[in-house]
């Protein structure tokens, strides 16, 4: 319990210095956001109307503590480009950006961890050189070549896929899974080529621990040997990689939503982007690094399910 | 210092009174460039019920490898059991499927290895891991294997059993990790326990009750023992039989105190004098000089002869063999051929 509070004490701090962070970046940005605003035909009256209204007169920390404030109450400020709130947009876009980054990570899950088992009991045999082979390759595909490989030999080929656009799981579930597949694989495939082998090496590692020698000596099948007790041992690296690949999934949406038109929080922030929309993009980084933040308080909770040496101590 | 089953009875007692009969062992490890490591090379050896043998010699001198190829963990590549037969109560264990070797390991024979700190799964708990025997072997209930297991607790000597069974092996100290070792190795009753190194890397006072534990162990469910360890104090203490090995050889047999009264083989004599005595007043510890040869590469002769003090051309020509010079005292040494064997006195 004391480590649960310890851990929910650093995420706040932690959240607290992201948003510090994200806003003086903000301050010492080239360009003037209420000049992008107006135009450059605006004067100077219509300048200073603006910044008071939208508080820019203020001394920094007055700002900095009004916009925090702002955060704690969900209220991210009004979009320059849609002229609504940041927030609206945000959750307009999320569940497309949740959905991909949930599959993805479900998809690298689901083929990384038994995929390195499978290596992991073939050491030095062939499967495992092949499959190593496989990690280089892996690494070397940009994504949106991977994403617009798979959209011309499978999304051409299977009306299954689509190959652009979104289809809300509200209105068709397979529609949905069609639209997010493609996109998903896109960034999974690296992830499972590198990953694998992390899941590989872990095993390797446990199964030359003493601990083993005793479980074996102890009759226990080797099927349980692997099953029981050296995957849940190896689950606590393991799960240290997966805490990375979050984050590494979602800056990738940011490149697939585009290859895949996804109208998800990535297309988002490059819109936003391209407009000088600084509250909203300053919305969106808060977001994104809020989601990364919060991922791995959640790995660290599950290291202390996992491993009791961290729960007890 | 006792010994006193094996005093008393004759050597050709009959066969079913055997627990184990090792024969013509021999495990390779293959360590590639064509090197092959001969660790255990033509160790033949039996123990019988209820009584304690004694493996001993210094690291590397395959008695570990031994005690592992008995339950058949050598790890596997590199290691291999190329020849040999081990026999548990006359069943060969070496052709047992995988599956049939499984209900042998932690049934008919349990096994404590040497480092109490690292032997136990930090994930799950004592009582998990007492009950996983209890449930595969004796094929239990979960809540039945549970209480059995705060049951063996008790009689490795823990007080607060029901408590113990809920934690984890981090929270114990090196000796009561070791008596959970022993509680799972002697959960199913087990015909032999193989402790490997049990009480080396223990506090000098805890190996005192460790040693007591297994010994109290033994008598309770009437086992055998085989103790692999490199401590004569130990073996002085605890052995019936002792068996002395050196470059994968066995080059010692005999009764405890044989051993000790009557030593033959100048590696068993150079290993006792390399024991504190306080008696016998030395600047410094007597040492054997030199290091083993190593397994991949033995020499043509006598394998102990570049450190030996007694060393004539025919050890550098070929290797002895092993010969019973007394009753039950078996030695691997030129020295004692001339005394042709079997019980020339």
């Amino acid at each position: 319990m004391a480590y649960i509070i310890r851990r929910i004490i650093l995420l706040i701090v932690t959240m607290a210095l992201v948003s510090l962070i994200t806003f003086a970046v903000f301050q010492v940005m080239p360009g003037d956001p209420i000049r992008i605003m107006l135009g450059p035909d605006a004067d100077e009256v219509q300048i200073e109307t603006l910044t008071k209204k939208l508080g820019l007169d203020q001394p920094l920390h007055i700002q900095y503590f009004d916009w925090v404030g702002g955060l704690l109450t969900g209220d991210l400020g009004q979009s320059i480009r849609f002229s609504k709130p940041v927030s609206e947009l945000v959750i307009d876009r999320l569940p497309v950006t949740i959905s991909l980054t949930i599959m993805t990570l479900t998809l690298v899950v689901l083929v990384a961890i038994p995929l390195g088992i499978f290596v992991a009991k073939r050491k030095n045999k062939l499967s495992d050189v092949v499959f190593s082979s496989v990690t280089q390759l892996g690494m070397a595909i940009p994504s949106f070549w991977l994403g617009m490989l798979l959209i011309l030999y499978l999304g051409m080929n299977f009306s299954f896929f689509s190959v652009s656009g979104y289809v809300p799981w509200s209105t068709s579930i397979v529609g949905a899974l069609g639209a997010l597949l493609l996109p998903a694989m896109t960034i999974a495939i690296p992830q499972i080529a590198v990953k694998f082998r992390y899941v590989r090496n872990a095993i390797l590692e446990q199964l030359q621990l003493d601990y083993v020698r005793t479980v074996r000596s102890k009759g226990i099948t080797e099927k349980f040997v692997m099953y029981k007790h050296v995957l849940r041992n190896s689950m606590i690296p393991i799960l240290t990689i997966f805490g990375l690949i979050t984050a590494e999934v979602v800056a990738g949406t940011i490149i697939v939503e585009q290859v895949f038109a996804l109208p998800g929080i990535g297309q988002l922030l490059i819109t936003s982007i391209s407009y000088r929309d600084f509250p909203l993009v300053q919305g969106i980084v808060i977001y994104i690094t809020f989601v990364v933040v919060f991922i791995n308080f959640l790995v660290d909770i599950l290291y202390s399910i996992l491993d009791p040496r961290i729960r007890l101590s | 210092m006792q010994s006193p089953q094996v005093n008393k009875e004759p050597s050709t007692k009959a066969l079913e009174d055997q627990l184990l009969e090792v024969n013509g062992l021999k495990t390779n490890f293959y360590i590639g460039k064509g090197k092959v490591v001969q660790a255990v090379d033509d160790v033949s050896f039996s123990i019988r019920k209820g009584e304690t043998v004694a493996l001993v010699g210094e690291s590397g001198s395959g008695k570990s490898i031994t005690s592992l190829s008995i339950i058949r963990l050598i790890p596997s590549p590199p290691g291999k059991i190329v020849e040999g037969s081990i026999r548990l109560e006359g069943k060969e264990l070496l052709t047992l499927s995988e599956d049939e070797m499984c209900k042998v390991r932690g049934n008919d024979i349990g096994m404590i290895f040497q480092e109490p700190m690292t032997s136990l799964d930090p994930v799950f708990t004592i009582g998990n891991q007492i009950a996983e025997s209890l449930m595969k072997h004796k094929k239990l209930k979960k809540s039945a294997a549970y209480k059995e297991a705060i049951e063996l607790l008790k009689i490795v000597g823990f007080a607060r059993a029901e408590e113990v069974i809920k934690e984890y092996p981090h929270q114990l100290s090196g000796g009561m990790r070791q008596r959970v070792m022993i509680a799972i190795a002697m959960s199913c009753n087990p015909k032999l326990l193989i402790a490997d190194e049990p009480t080396t890397a223990l506090d000098v006072t805890v190996q005192a009750q460790i040693l007591n534990l297994m010994v109290e162990m033994k008598d309770k469910f009437q086992s055998s023992i085989l103790l692999i360890t490199h401590d004569m104090g130990v073996v002085a203490e605890v052995a019936d039989r002792v068996l002395v090995m050196y470059g994968g050889q066995i080059v010692e047999e005999a009764p405890v105190r044989d051993l000790f009264i009557d030593t033959m083989h100048p590696y068993t004599t150079a290993l006792l004098k390399s024991i504190p005595n306080i008696d016998v007043d030395l600047k410094r510890l007597d040492s054997i000089l030199g290091t083993a040869p190593p397994a991949h590469d033995f020499p043509r002769g006598c394998r102990f002869a570049a450190r030996c003090k007694h060393v004539m051309e025919k050890c550098l020509e070929e290797n002895p063999t092993l010969v019973e010079i007394k009753p039950n005292h078996k030695v691997r040494c030129h020295l004692y051929e001339h005394q042709g064997g079997l019980y020339s006195e």
